[in-house]
């Protein structure tokens, strides 16, 4: 097996605020493989986001990536020059905003900021440019492209913009793409075109996908892996069928259970008692251990990221091996 | 805690309705002011624009029942929820309070129509005035009303905290001191505060993480049990409505398309709308399945097709779907579908 | 009941109102506390003239033609040092701008009040009402903004004459529309918050819904707003009077002392208009750097 697109290790991205140290990516790794889509699934603050613009090189002060490699194809991002980063962003990493206007210039129309993009990390003619920038528009399933070329932003609909802001992130057909919640505003019926527009290119092409998003359900039909994220730090990852099926983590646990198709109509979910901690002043130890049924004294002391079943790893000292009732 | 099943009233058990919409319309106009009044006269492409946010809508809502009112963006299920909550007048149509209709009833009856329908809303940092504390915001309404003695209402405001799952030492604080969920549990606070006998539950957990969505909706189901709430739960999330509701309405583009009990709306689903909906919800027994999609996109409630508005995603429509506006008929006990197969059938 | 939670405090204990929010972020900037702190001691200097000025230069008793016109640092003929020289009249400069800078603060700050009072009320019940009555308030909004000010009040004042109170109403009738517009375009988008919504539902009256929901939330932008305009009434009032339409010369503002000076300047005799130019400045630039932090430290688009 060769060397996978994307390899993170034990990553770490942290905000040095007036406050305090924030460390909103504590020690992240995961693998991903040409074709495969990992799902990083997290509640809010739990840094899933920032892994993903620490892959795309996008942190912002008082952030920085403090610790870790990102190795794309071998290479480190982490300590990448921008100059050269800035050569691979766009071209052969690619980003995917939940809000698609995060990628669309709202005056611009879209034929011209499609060939800016491909002119940018390709030396063709105007013309081929727009080609590309056509084919990219019908790969996502855009009816009559060569007319909505001439659109701007304002005149497609939220599940339409999102797929130009896809077929743009296609224009070079990078090796990796991070998408980051990005069906999360748009109705059920747009977002499994989307799911399906996902899933078709990411074989087709052979891309690396990481599907960021708070939403069990979707990576379930979509993703290979699953990694879980909570307080900055990744407690369980595994193969999709496992860590659902058979949740090593609490937190996993938790998760699964607060979802309301996993219940009996009319009975009280089985939620997770209390809040995220703050991030600024996080317990030592497992950062889950207020909220978690089988907190013992031992889960004051940082917990390993153990590997308890093949390819199934989890930041936990009393992991739930058995499997979980339906 | 010994899981006890909330008792789904049978759909026949006919309790008195506590709502009821006859025919009700919202249309929202644009009218053109003097400037775009010249500019057309002048030649210019404008026109007074207007949108039927809810067109023609029968719903009667029973006590003790939790409806689960679902429809994709800009279907009107926000407008109609806001209606039966008494703060939006419909454009048309009658909304009939205990059988009584809310235009016929005077300032007294009117306020007491409205304290008894209270609605608890999406984004829980719009929702709470931020410039006021907790105890206000809970405690405005109460004492305005006279639902409590000023010398009382400490201990009124820490018995709403208390039963929306708050800690009472927290209520001088102010909305922005708190995290989503417990504001949206001081939401839930202020319209228990008013002693409400029908909460309107506009997607009151959409913008909850998961977690805190499943702790909420157990609040939810809670109350229900406890002070015998009606719920009209509104939402585009069919798994959480699908747990929840006894009954289920589906609309699409101002229009209701489907009604049933919410076991047959799931496991029978008559319009295809309702299908394509079901097939779509992400399921997480589902393992790297094919996603197919819906075809086409929701239609501009500005510019609706003619006929049923489902009919250009409609694999099964016909011509008749494309003139003919299809009227919600029974298809079975307590089930009703707009939809023009049922009569080829 | 077993599920019920009872939700963690949240991690930081301290009970923060908005309003200490406001004076720590307001605090953040070291330049903007500079201005706070000049302009409330300007405002100090202009209530504690009677107190604290040399001379009365209102009391022609006092007042010595003999000494007029004498450069700063001179002892005039009573044995009494002119730091800031002396006008034409043998008036101490230095207990003109103190007293010019009451009549000027006075002036400033009223109007701008009373054109906060008018104009956030126009504003609101637009906002609020809607319709015709919304079109009526903002055409007459545009209509004043499309005049240039200082030809409205000038207009005004020739009508009515000169006075402290003409002044004033001047003011307020060039200036209101500034508060009308801001604070409509708040009221339009809290208007739509849900809060608003949740207390129609709990059958509150109109009335309090705006002046105890919908108001407060409005404020921030008004005292922005508010604050500017006070600094722009201050320049208008001294535009005026140096102009000679606007205050009386019995009770001289710092722009007439200005156009009092304003013959000598060319004789080198610069003192007389120099030292009250220099006092406007520092009033206006000490105003303008408050209002500048409180814009950032009020903008919502500037919120994290």
């Amino acid at each position: 097996m060769s060397a996978p697109t994307l390899e993170v290790r034990n990553l770490k991205t942290h905000f040095f605020t007036r406050g305090g140290v924030v460390k909103a990516v504590d020690d992240v790794s995961f693998t991903v493989e040409a074709g495969k889509v990992l799902g990083l699934v997290g509640e809010s603050g739990s840094g899933k986001t920032v892994t993903g613009f620490s892959i795309l090189g996008l942190v912002d002060p008082p952030g920085r990536i403090a610790g870790g490699q990102i190795l794309f194809k071998g290479r480190d991002l982490a300590t990448l020059p921008e100059a050269e980063m800035r050569g691979l962003r766009g071209n052969r990493i690619a980003m995917i905003f939940q809000d698609p206007m995060m990628t669309l210039n709202p005056v611009l129309r879209i034929d011209t900021q499609m060939i800016e993009t491909v002119q940018a990390h390709a030396k063709v003619s105007r013309e081929e440019a727009r080609q590309r920038a056509r084919d990219a528009l019908g790969q996502v399933g855009i009816p009559s492209p060569d007319e909505r070329l001439k659109s701007y932003p304002h005149q497609f609909s939220g599940g339409m913009r999102q797929r130009v802001a896809i077929a743009i992130a296609l224009l070079h057909k990078p090796d990796v793409i991070v998408a980051d919640e990005p069906t999360t505003a748009l109705d059920v019926t747009i977002q499994g075109q989307i799911l399906a527009e996902a899933q078709k290119l990411c074989a087709q092409f052979g891309t690396a996908l990481v599907w960021i998003t708070h939403d069990l359900s979707v990576v379930a039909g979509l993703a290979d892996d699953i990694a879980v994220m909570y307080a900055g730090k990744v407690v369980e990852s595994g193969p999709v069928a496992q860590v659902l099926d058979a949740p090593l983590h609490p937190y996993t646990l938790g998760l699964i259970g607060s979802v309301p198709s996993r219940n009996h109509r009319g009975e009280p979910l089985r939620q997770i008692p209390g809040m995220t901690p703050s991030l600024l002043n996080l317990p030592a130890g497992c950062a889950f251990r207020s909220r978690c049924p089988r907190a013992e004294p031992g889960c004051a002391e940082p917990p390993p990221f153990a590997e308890y079943r093949p390819g199934q790893h989890a930041r936990c000292i009393h992991p739930h091996q058995e499997a979980v009732a339906a | 805690m010994s899981a006890t099943l909330v008792a789904p009233p049978a759909a026949e058990t006919l309790a008195e309705p506590i709502i009821e919409l006859r025919g009700v319309s919202k249309r929202f106009s644009k009218t053109l002011d003097f400037a775009g009044r010249l500019a057309k006269r002048l030649g210019a492409n404008l026109r007074e624009e207007v949108v039927h946010a809810v067109d023609g809508v029968d719903l009667t809502i029973r006590k003790g029942e939790v409806v689960g009112l679902v429809g994709e963006s800009g279907c009107g299920k926000s407008t109609l929820g806001r209606m039966v909550a008494g703060i939006m007048p419909p454009s048309d149509g009658t909304i009939l309070w205990r059988g009584r209709d809310l235009r016929s009833l005077n300032a007294a009856e009117a306020r007491n129509a409205k304290l008894r329908t209270q609605m608890i809303f999406q984004d829980p940092y719009a929702s709470l005035n931020p410039r006021l504390k907790v105890q206000e915001i809970v405690g405005e309404a109460p004492l305005f009303h006279g639902m409590a003695k000023r010398s009382e209402i400490g201990t009124y405001v820490d018995e709403q905290l208390r039963r929306a799952g708050l800690d009472p030492s927290l209520k001088a604080r102010y909305p922005h001191q708190f995290s989503g969920g417990q504001r949206q549990r001081i939401g839930i606070a202020r319209a228990l505060a008013v002693q409400p006998e029908f909460l309107v539950c506009d997607e009151a957990v959409a913008a909850l993480d998961v977690s805190i969505q499943a702790q909420i909706l157990n609040l939810f189901m809670k109350l229900r049990r406890e002070l015998d709430l009606t719920y009209l739960f509104i939402s585009h999330d069919l798994g959480v409505v699908e747990h929840l509701s006894d009954r289920v309405v589906i609309m699409y583009l101002g229009r209701v398309v489907e009604e049933a009990p919410a076991e047959e709306v799931f496991r029978h689903p008559n319009h295809p709308y309702t299908k394509a909906l079901l097939a779509e919800v992400p399921r997480i027994e589902a393992r790297k399945r094919a996603f197919a999609g819906v075809k086409g996109e929701i239609p501009s409630p500005l510019n609706p097709p003619s006929g049923c508005h489902f009919h250009p995603r409609c694999p099964f429509a016909f011509d008749r779907c494309r003139v003919e506006r299809p009227a919600l008929k029974q298809v079975g006990p307590g089930h009703r579908s707009a939809c023009h197969l049922n009569d080829a059938a | 009941m077993s599920t019920t939670t009872i939700a963690a405090a949240p991690a930081a204990p301290k009970v923060e109102t908005p309003f200490q929010r406001f004076v720590s972020e307001f605090a953040a900037s070291r330049i903007a506390l500079f201005g706070l702190v000049l302009f409330l001691a300007i405002v100090a200097i202009a209530v504690l003239a009677p107190f604290i000025a040399p001379q009365n230069p209102y009391d022609l008793a006092q007042l010595d033609i003999m000494d007029g016109r004498l450069e700063p640092g001179t002892v005039g003929a009573g044995g009494f040092t002119y730091w800031l020289g002396t006008d034409d009249q043998g008036r101490d400069m230095l207990s003109g701008i103190m007293y010019g800078l009451r009549i000027s603060l006075m002036v400033g700050a009223g109007s701008a009040i009373i054109a906060c009072l008018v104009g956030a009320s126009l504003g609101m019940l637009a906002a609020y009402a809607g319709g015709r009555t919304d079109s009526l308030i903002m055409r007459l909004v545009d209509l004043q903004l499309s005049f240039p000010a200082i030809l409205a009040a000038l207009m005004i004042l020739a009508f009515l004459g000169k006075g402290i109170l003409n002044v004033v109403f001047a003011l307020v009738i060039v200036e209101w529309a500034y508060y009308a517009r801001t604070v409509r375009g708040s009221a339009l988008v809290e208007r739509r918050r849900e809060y608003i919504e949740a207390a129609q539902c709990l059958a509150l009256p109109t009335r309090r819904i705006i002046f105890r929901h919908l108001l407060p939330n409005c404020l921030p932008p008004l005292i922005v707003v508010g604050t500017m305009q006070v600094a722009r009434a201050i320049a208008l009032e001294a535009t005026l009077s140096f102009l000679g339409l606007g205050v009386p010369i019995t009770e001289p503002s710092l722009g007439l002392l200005i156009a009092n000076g304003y013959e000598y300047m060319l004789s080198g005799k610069y003192w007389i208009s120099f030292y009250p130019g220099i006092a406007l400045l520092v009033t206006i630039v000490s105003i303008n750097l408050v209002g500048d932090q409180l814009r950032d430290v009020l903008n919502p688009r500037l919120k994290r």
